[in-house]
């Protein structure tokens, strides 16, 4: 029976404790180098390894998320500000930058499972592509494709001092790095319907100073986005049907403001068109409370 | 590419992921099965007169971790290699539990802790997360905290049956348990959570020791021990 080997083997640990007097627990008789506390001090150096890098990944995604944010708000001045040349610029510039922190994910990443530290990127790379794809639209007047994101997300670097130190042999006179990114389809269609917040924004933007084309783009455009969410309806993770609810409110208001411009816009001359409409966006972000 | 293209693309790719999670949940209700009745037998131990059945039945417990061998060895064919952890949360909690009905196997044959390495060779998986199909730390540890639970009921038990040494061993063990998770720095998780009700296991057997020593049990325990049973 079990019997003999267990009281046996676990009266020998116990003797095996007196000469060495290594008793760090006040409970008695437990070697610290028996084989359980060995393995455990692995399991210990294992775990903190692990959650050290999801910590450092959680500073890189709140890092992304404030500077994608800030780059937002920048390019909501666009419908305001003449420069918009100027602010382009300035906003390319802010992505690089937030790139070049995804780029530190990527090297976080580099030899794990990506999806065990999903968790910790995923906010980040969702407002990274809500800039990116607002970005892209004031640009182009289109969406841009996960696939196009994703393009950006590689990133090499060229490296001739590895070569020197490197055993194996590499016959060319440099060495390319390579890490990449791949944003999830989830995350990019998180970004997407985030994005659909911040067009309702600038459309109403827009209509208070004036511009009454941009409006009825936003409209189509945020039609086309609506019909895809809702092509997709609830068949995809729960987190994406959750933003259906928002985005319906988001094309709303901006069909509400097109039809109020289309109205208003037969009996009121265009240059009052625009006061009309600064009072009226003052109402909508008001029920909309700080968002 | 026109909105309507991506959405529709998109769309494809998260139907072919809910199919493979269809796929992967079919395989675990026949992981959780086999689990159940592995778990069935092995409780047979804490009654009376189970004690002297357990080499069967843990050899009995052995077949049945055949048939987990070979329905992980499905799962395995599942889904891509490199994605583990996107799936793991539908085999996770299955897992735990066949950790945990591992390592009583295992206690009960040698009244040691099975060692990680050791577990994956009785579920037929890999040890390394970089050679596929692998066995998680923390469901590793989730597993042995639900065998010091086991282990404490065991304790009381034993005694309702008659042995006296059985809750002695046990408890040298989970104090030695013990000893291994204060070594861990864990995070505010349901492991965290898990290992909370460890320190409730001990007490338990820290009270039944108690229990008997001050009746004098434990000495005659082990003035008999070897030959009791």
């Amino acid at each position: 029976m079990s019997s003999k080997e267990g009281s046996g083997g676990f009266r020998k640990r116990k003797h095996d404790n007196f000469p060495h007097g290594q008793r760090k627990d006040e409970k008695d008789s437990v070697n610290s180098s028996s084989s359980l506390m060995v393995s455990f001090k692995s399991f210990q150096l294992e775990l903190d390894t692990r959650h050290d890098k999801y910590e450092r990944l959680v500073k890189l995604s709140r890092d992304i998320t404030i500077e994608s944010k800030r780059t937002i708000f920048l390019l909501h001045r666009i419908t305001s500000d003449p420069n918009g040349e100027e602010i382009l610029n300035e906003s390319e510039a802010k992505l690089e930058a937030v790139r070049q922190k995804i780029k530190q994910v990527a090297q976080e990443l580099i030899g794990e499972d990506m999806h065990q530290f999903h968790r910790a990127i995923s906010p980040g790379l969702q407002e990274y592509v809500e800039a990116v794809s607002f970005q892209y639209f004031i640009k182009t007047r289109s969406l841009i494709s996960v696939k196009e994101i994703n393009k950006q997300l590689i990133f090499t670097m060229e490296d001739k001092e590895e070569e020197t130190n490197t055993p194996s042999s590499n016959p060319h006179d440099k060495q390319l790095c390579t890490w990449s990114l791949k944003v999830t389809p989830v995350d990019y269609l998180l970004g997407v319907a985030d994005l659909t917040g911040e067009l309702m924004r600038m459309c109403i933007n827009s209509v208070g100073n004036g511009d009454i084309d941009t409006p009825f783009e936003l409209s189509q455009f945020l039609r086309q986005i609506y019909d895809g969410f809702s092509y997709i309806g609830n068949t995809g993770p729960y987190e994406v049907s959750k933003k259906l609810y928002t985005l319906k409110q988001s094309l709303a208001k901006v069909e509400n403001a097109c039809y109020t411009l289309k109205v208003r816009g037969s009996e009121i001359p265009k240059h009052m068109l625009a006061d009309v409409f600064s009072t009226k966006a003052e109402m909508i972000d008001r029920e909309e409370g700080l968002s | 590419m026109a909105v309507s293209e991506m959405f529709i693309t998109l769309q494809g790719v998260l139907t072919a992921d809910q199919d493979i999670r269809e796929e992967i949940r079919k395989v675990v209700q026949t992981l959780e099965q086999t689990a159940r009745e592995i778990l069935t037998l092995l409780q047979g131990v804490h009654q009376g007169a189970g004690f002297q059945d357990i080499p069967k039945k843990c050899l009995k417990a052995r077949e049945h971790f055949g048939a987990v061998k070979t329905q992980l060895a499905s799962l395995k064919t599942k889904f891509p290699a490199d994605q583990y952890y996107r799936f793991h949360e539908h085999w996770r909690f299955v897992l735990q539990r066949l950790v945990f009905l591992a390592a009583f196997v295992v206690y009960l044959e040698t009244e040691t802790l099975v060692t990680r390495e050791a577990v994956t060779e009785i579920l037929g998986i890999e040890a390394d997360r970089e050679r596929g199909f692998h066995l998680d730390i923390e469901d590793y540890l989730s597993g042995v905290l639900t065998l010091a639970s086991e282990l404490s009921r065991l304790a009381v038990n034993s005694v309702t049956a008659g042995d006296y040494s059985r809750p002695l061993r046990i408890s040298t063990f989970i104090n030695e348990l013990d000893s291994g998770f204060r070594l861990l720095n864990l995070k505010n998780d349901s492991l965290r959570k898990r290992y909370d009700g460890l320190k409730y296991d001990v007490k338990k057997i820290e009270e039944v020791v108690y229990d008997l020593s001050i009746r004098g049990l434990n000495k005659e325990a082990a003035s008999d021990a070897g030959g009791e049973k």
